[in-house]
């Protein structure tokens, strides 16, 4: 099977400081992979340079089999890589459709159409409209994003990055200040996605990580320590030591942050 | 992984396409739901967009009508409150629907004025030629140098499209060829029709400066409501997002620009049109001002407010004046500092009744 | 030797664009407020100079012009600010800086006409040197020596003094120094009325060069903002530079093309904002919108 991503020795330092240390990977198709890692281990570095938001120093990038190094991050994720955020990021003066409607409009209509079609905006409502359903948030379309409660807010960014119609998924510790409740919730809505949706998860929270990946990529200060199945990293060594520094493995699966 | 797991996995995906049919069935179930609102709401459907449709026609209807009951002097004033809503038009796209607060917007109605005069100096005083041109040279300016400015935000923005506006103010007066302080005058009479007879009489001129007005105004509202006024909102609302998504802002962000600044170009032709006479004092530093504080009192976002703005403006700047000793601008800044403690008072106040008209807090 | 002397007037006009834009600069860097007001303030300045010395130059008088400019803007400053710090959003703190400057400016046209006032340099200042076989107005002179002053003590201020590194901060990262429990209130109000108070002061020390007329705030503030642009925002450093360069293009504008000065100050501008968007020398830390 081909891979979605792939990260050749990719670099990020910020002045002398190394952020990211020439980390290699390959993400395949409909993957699910996480990526974890103690606090500064680079995770969000390596998160944003994948997103194209900041250029790496050094290293390559591909992204569905073409170099994407140079691509800026709307670029990207015009091509179908696209982020979700740690704390919900939206369009909190327009209405819930038209949240949707922006994400669903540049993959299926013309965002810079100065007049209405009415059958491609017709096209264009409609998908909107059945990615709100698939995210839970039918019947709230005409409410001000702004007035959604925090749930609803996850929920209806789903529906953005859904109405992308991505082939990789890259998400921002989804699970950061959430309740226990909703962290299932969550987990059971990205399990319902489609099987060949690529995802690669950035998280702090293990038990997500366990139950969702399938591939466990460990940072630990700017390098790959270990990657393999998540019982393989479990019983790493390198990794029990980087994340604690201590013998107990239980300790490393119960600490959340 | 294990048999289990892979079974599990099976399952799991038996269970999203369970999931998934159930949810196409809650969603054809809303819709047919939501078409049966629509069928027993008709009549208030049909007066709302009737209302939407009639109110702006009563509206045109009376300002058409204007001339046949006012006099010549009201009449250039009216003429000219509608020359400056138009610019109020063009700020409000970027300041308003884009979020990018703009003080510039003066240069490129600017470049419209002098394009108007000097075609109607030197070559034909056919009105729509003027306007052609004054929208060409302003819209080729606006691109020229929203290239570099879109790429600022925020105060920022303010800060170069001040400094925008200022410059291309300072031009207009130093440069000889366009008359320098004294600005370009003994600008002919326009002309409708090809060969016509020159419009002396300011009724008629006021009719071309309606029907202009009219037509760029349906147009902005146009795109405004189409998906380009979307992805301006959605810039407006939260511009990493939309990058994010997928969208290149830097090209919208351009489009606006450029739009804004054709409609300024339109604005400034309909001023030279009406006044018969440019000068750098028409692209002052208090005329970018003035329409900056119009977008703000109408109401950023929506297009009509700041017209109601525009013609306040103008009214206290040129009539209410001469009441208080020719100190207009002084009230202005009054205007301003007091607007800008009351204003979020009365939004507040309005949006509070707005919500329990809708009945939703 | 003529170009010599189009760049003494550079760096004479540099010297003056310093003391009105780096007020405008750290207002901006501290608390994110484009002061509109910052132009009428000087014009207060050069009025204040108009009111005490016209007609009868004394050095007496030129020094109390200045303290009575520097007090009047320090006053408008601190009012400023006041006003300033509850209101929310750029617009809206746009729209209230722009009205006070309207209503600044009418008052004074209302009190001392809409004609060019003149002011005498101080004596003592008056003569001419003779500076590359050329005779050159002392004052100008005078005025590059000030400059460089308020620079030096400026960057003292702020490199060597517990003050200037709680501005640093504050420019650098608000939320931090608030969260560090220092009250960052008195601090903007003195940064905003300390800026005025220099633009006040740039008002009385341009007179002899610029005069006094309605009208003149615009363009200062104008160039003001060109500094700033190219300069970067919130730095010292950044204003010397701006204001160093503005004065260059501009001199050398006036001197070369009278008509079309201004392109050439707005292609300086373009091609800072194209090549560095961030300005020459903006501050360091976070950067901002």
């Amino acid at each position: 099977m081909s891979d979605i991503l792939r990260l050749d020795a990719v670099s990020l330092a910020y002045g002398r400081l190394t952020a990211v240390d020439k980390v290699s990977l390959s993400v395949p198709k409909g993957a699910r992979h996480a990526l974890i890692g103690p606090n500064g281990a680079g995770k969000s570095s390596l998160f944003s340079v994948v997103a194209g938001i900041r250029p790496p120093t050094s290293g390559r990038i591909e992204f569905d089999g073409a170099d994407v190094t140079e691509v800026s991050e709307a670029g990207r994720a015009a091509g179908g890589l696209v982020r979700t955020y740690q704390h919900s990021s939206l369009f909190l003066g327009c209405t819930v459709l038209d949240n949707v409607r922006l994400a669903a409009e540049r993959v299926h209509g013309r965002p810079l159409r100065p007049f209405r079609r009415r059958r491609r905006d017709a096209e264009v409502t409609e998908r909107a409209h059945a990615h709100l359903a698939s995210a839970g948030l039918p019947g709230r379309h005409g409410h001000l994003a702004g007035s959604l409660s925090h749930g609803e807010r996850r929920q209806l960014e789903v529906a953005m990055v859904l109405a992308c119609e991505p082939s990789l998924v890259l998400f921002d510790e989804p699970t950061a200040g959430m309740s226990a409740a909703e962290t299932d919730r969550f987990a059971e809505l990205v399990e319902r996605l489609p099987e060949e949706l690529s995802m690669v998860i950035v998280e702090h929270d293990l038990d997500v990580v366990f139950r969702l990946a399938r591939q466990v990529t460990v940072l630990a200060a700017g390098s790959v320590i270990a990657s393999g199945t998540p019982d393989e990293v479990r019983a790493d060594e390198h990794v029990q030591r980087a994340y604690l520094g201590a013998d107990s493995t239980d300790e490393l699966f119960t600490e959340a942050s | 992984m294990s048999p289990a797991d892979t079974n599990a996995a099976d399952t799991n995906a038996a269970d999203t396409n369970a999931a998934d049919t159930n949810r196409a069935d809650t969603n054809a179930a809303d819709m047919k739901a939501a078409s049966m609102r629509t069928v027993m709401a008709v009549p208030s459907v049909v007066r709302g967009r009737a209302g939407r449709l009639l109110v702006p026609l009563a509206v045109v209807v009376v300002l058409a009508a204007l001339p046949l009951v006012l006099g010549a002097y009201p009449i250039t004033l009216a003429s000219r409150v509608l020359a400056f809503a138009l610019l109020v038009v063009s700020v409000d796209i970027l300041t308003g629907v884009t979020g990018l607060p703009t003080l510039g917007q003066v240069a490129y109605f600017g470049a419209g004025a002098y394009t108007a005069a000097l075609v109607g100096i030197h070559w034909t005083s056919n009105a729509a030629v003027q306007l052609l041109a004054g929208v060409l040279v302003a819209t080729a300016l606006a691109l020229a140098t929203g290239a570099i400015v879109v790429r600022t935000k925020g105060i920022v923005f303010l800060m170069v499209t001040l400094a925008v506006g200022e410059l291309t103010h300072q031009v207009a007066a130093s440069w000889t060829a366009v008359g320098g302080t004294n600005g370009l005058a003994g600008i002919p009479p326009i002309s409708v029709l090809p060969g016509g007879p020159a419009l002396t009489l300011s009724g008629f001129v006021y009719w071309w400066v309606l029907a202009v007005f009219v037509v760029v105004f349906l147009l902005v509202a146009r795109a405004m409501r189409a998906p380009f006024g979307r992805t301006l909102r959605g810039i407006r609302d939260n511009e990493p997002r939309l990058r994010a998504l997928g969208q290149r802002t830097y090209s919208a962000k351009l489009a606006a620009y450029g739009l804004a600044g054709a409609v300024a170009g339109a604005a400034g032709t309909l001023w030279t049109a009406q006044a018969r006479f440019v000068s750098p004092t028409d692209l002052g530093f208090d005329v970018a001002a003035f329409a900056l504080l119009s977008v703000v009192i109408g109401g950023a976002g929506s297009l009509w407010g700041p017209c109601l703005g525009a013609a306040l403006v103008i009214l206290v700047r040129d009539e209410v004046s001469d009441y208080v000793d020719g100190r207009g601008p002084l009230l202005l800044g009054i205007v301003f500092v007091a607007g800008v403690y009351l204003l979020p008072r009365v939004r507040a106040v309005l949006g509070r009744l707005r919500a329990r008209e809708k009945g939703f807090p | 030797m003529q170009y010599a002397v189009t760049v003494l007037n550079g760096l004479a006009l540099g010297a003056i664009l310093f003391l009105i834009a780096v007020g405008l600069s750290l207002v901006f860097g501290i608390m994110d407020v484009l002061n509109l007001a910052h132009g009428a303030v000087y014009l207060v300045g050069a009025y204040v100079a108009v009111a005490l010395i016209e007609g009868h130059a004394s050095v007496a008088g030129f020094v109390a012009a200045v303290l009575v400019a520097a007090l009047v803007g320090g006053l408008a400053g601190a009012a400023l600010a006041g006003m300033s710090i509850p209101v929310r959003g750029h617009l809206d703190q746009a729209l209230l800086t722009l009205g006070t400057a309207l209503i600044i400016t009418e008052l004074i046209s209302e009190f001392f006409g809409n004609e060019v006032r003149s002011v005498a340099p101080p004596p003592g200042l008056d003569a001419s040197v003779g500076l590359f076989g050329q005779a050159y107005p002392a004052y100008r002179l005078a005025l590059v020596v000030v400059g460089v002053v308020v620079a030096v003590g400026l960057h003292l201020l702020l490199e060597r003094t517990r003050i200037g590194a709680t501005l640093r901060a504050t420019v650098a990262d608000r939320q931090m120094v608030e969260a560090m429990g220092i009250r960052t209130r008195r601090l903007v109000i003195s940064v905003f009325a300390a800026g005025a108070a220099l633009a006040a002061v740039g008002g009385v020390l341009a007179g002899p060069v610029l005069g006094a007329q309605p009208g003149l705030d615009d363009t200062v503030l104008l160039l003001a903002l060109v500094v700033v642009v190219i300069g970067g925002l919130g730095s010292v450093r950044g204003a010397l530079l701006g204001a160093v360069l503005v004065g260059q293009v501009q001199a050398l504008g006036v001197a070369l093309l009278p008509d079309q000065a201004s392109f050439l100050l707005f292609a300086a501008m373009a091609a800072v904002l194209l090549l560095r968007p961030a300005g020459l020398l903006p501050a360091r830390g976070p950067a901002h919108a």
